[in-house]
């Protein structure tokens, strides 16, 4: 039998994480994702993982690019002012190559905003926040227990293509409990770095393997000589001015996510078949969308819910098809307008797109997205 | 909706509303087979402020998460009282603690006003176990409804509480459930 558990999507997102082997965790308890340290620090020491609680966010992040440099899984988790610290050090690990997941437990902003009340203001702040072009693997769950699991999501892409994963819960998801089957253990792929298998001396750290253009990854102390920077480098590690070396890199940071975009994006959909009306939603506010859409469809409206599970890559072509079909889109978020810049760029005009924003530290309840279906139906 | 049962409890922050609707979320998962969500809403400080819980049971998928019109409500403060109480399903039950809430709401609901608060001052010598007795008349409330066994509340209590607290908290809870029996 499944144990199965009663747990806060903060907790199973921590459970989740040491599922998929995560053994060190760097940070600073910040709420509404407080609970993820939390559990952290209680199980870490028991499964010869260690838990770091660093003197601020910057720290936390650094702490983390450190443990996964030296061997281990490893993630951080915030909330939006922790976020906005941690940039630049999320574009380090984006350029060095090191593979940790984040977690944004949004709350509302700007700034330190309201630390217990959702939001979900930093969706593009999670494509766009570093500076610089990278690809982005950002996950939104929106259930307790897709918590659990995409965290192993999260840790087996992040393994797999040497980068930073984000996972952008929400303060309403983190805080709440819910039934979690929890998956029993091995029923769940899990992915681990390539390590290289050449002798050490000759290593060469960035030097991407051909079958799949990205280069297997050393520890710390394995005897596999690494240089590490921020600065653009060569294959060496070695910081480079040359055009050629630099197009090289600059092109491998963003195919990792364009050229296996199928294997990445993820996405849900309920009775989109016939439907006049397509409501997309995401996190929490996804909750709320599919109860109204399922009101509506009793109420003899045909509407249907697309709920994109990763926000980056965004599946904005899955989403073109079925707008164009369906001919409009609703998209309500807890925000004054992020992910629907998003939907309008995926459909390219084949559809009539209306927006949704509530920004008042609430998730919008079910008859205020039915209200609006219906207006549009009208 | 029909099969969803939606119950708040609402007070001021450290009365451990929270935790009430948590532990009924748990009995409800772990011993009675079903399916539940518990949220909260509450400010940045620890004590004092609005403070509410909510838990929706049900034998199928919940989607939304929250109450939209509580089945159940128990409100332990005044302030709750006057925002909360006319969000009740129509014929829904409302109970009121009889000495933070100074008089009985009028709503289109069953409405009880009781000694919560005093029964754990009084009867049980710590006020600390408000949510407890608030739990043992929910516990009645579930069981005339067919929902819940109280024994599986009891159970998620027992599991909760820390250690040398069990005979205080299982005391609080019997009373709560006793002075419910004597109404419904």
């Amino acid at each position: 039998m499944p144990r199965v558990e009663f747990w806060q999507g903060n907790v199973s997102l921590a459970y989740g994480a040491l599922a998929a082997g995560c053994r060190f965790f760097g940070g600073y308890p910040i709420t509404p994702s407080s609970e993820i340290a939390e559990t952290m620090a209680e199980k870490l020491p028991t499964l010869n993982g260690r838990f770091i609680q660093m003197e601020d966010e910057i720290a936390g992040i650094a702490a983390t690019i450190g443990g996964s440099v030296a061997g281990y899984k490893a993630m951080t988790a915030t909330s939006g002012p922790g976020f906005s610290l941690k940039q630049e050090n999320m574009g380090l690990a984006y350029m060095a190559e090191i593979p940790i997941v984040i977690v944004d437990v949004m709350r509302g902003g700007p700034s330190t905003g309201l630390p217990t009340s959702i939001a979900q203001q930093d969706v593009m702040q999670a494509r766009w926040g570093s500076h610089g072009d990278h690809g982005t693997i950002a996950y939104a769950p929106s259930s307790v227990q897709e918590c659990y699991e995409i965290a192993i999501k999260a840790f087996n892409m992040a393994e797999r293509f040497r980068q930073p994963v984000l996972i952008m819960s929400d303060e309403v998801l983190g805080h709440m409990r819910e039934k979690v089957v929890v998956p029993e253990e091995g029923s769940l792929p899990i992915v681990n770095r390539k390590r290289p298998t050449c002798d050490p001396g000759e290593f060469i750290p960035y030097k991407p393997d051909q079958a799949d253009n990205l280069p297997p990854m050393a520890s710390f102390g394995d005897g596999y000589r690494w240089h590490i920077t921020g600065l653009t480098h060569n294959e060496w590690g070695f910081p480079t001015n040359c055009a050629e070396e630099i197009a090289k890199k600059c092109a491998r940071l963003m195919d990792k996510v364009s050229a296996y975009r199928d294997d990445i994006v993820e996405y849900e959909t309920e009775s989109v078949d016939d439907a006049k009306i397509i409501v997309v939603a995401y996190g929490s506010v996804a909750r709320t969308a599919l109860s109204a859409v399922r009101q509506a469809r009793k109420n003899g409206l045909k509407v249907g819910y697309f709920r994109p599970i990763t926000l980056w890559p965004f599946p904005d072509r899955e989403i073109e098809t079925l707008a164009e079909k369906a001919g409009t889109v609703l998209v309500p978020e807890l925000n004054f307008g992020q992910m629907v810049l998003e939907v309008e760029r995926a459909i390219h005009g084949k559809a009539g797109v209306v927006q949704m924003s509530l920004v008042n530290g609430e998730l919008f309840q079910p008859s205020e997205i039915l209200k609006k279906i219906e207006e549009v139906a009208r | 909706m029909s099969d969803r049962y939606e119950i708040r409890f609402a007070g001021s922050g450290g009365q451990g509303v929270i935790l009430a609707a948590v532990i009924v979320g748990e009995a409800a998962v772990i011993f009675e087979g079903l399916n539940a969500v518990q949220s909260q809403a509450y400010g940045p400080e620890a004590r004092g402020g609005k403070s509410k819980s909510e838990v929706v049971i049900s034998r199928g998928e919940i989607d939304y998460p929250k109450a939209t019109t509580p089945d159940l409500q128990i409100i332990l403060n005044q302030t709750s009282c006057d925002e909360f109480v006319p969000e009740t399903r129509k014929g829904g039950i409302v109970i009121v603690d009889d000495t933070y809430v100074s008089a009985a709401p009028d709503a289109d609901a069953e409405v009880y006003m009781l000694p919560i608060v005093k029964t754990a001052r009084e009867k049980i010598g710590r006020e600390l176990v408000t949510n407890m007795v608030a739990l043992g008349v929910t516990a009645r409330v579930l069981e005339v409804l067919r929902l819940m066994k109280p024994d599986s509340i009891k159970k998620a209590i027992m599991q909760r509480v820390p250690k040398g607290t069990e005979e205080m908290n299982e005391r609080a809870f019997s009373e709560g459930y006793e002075m419910m029996k004597s109404k419904k």
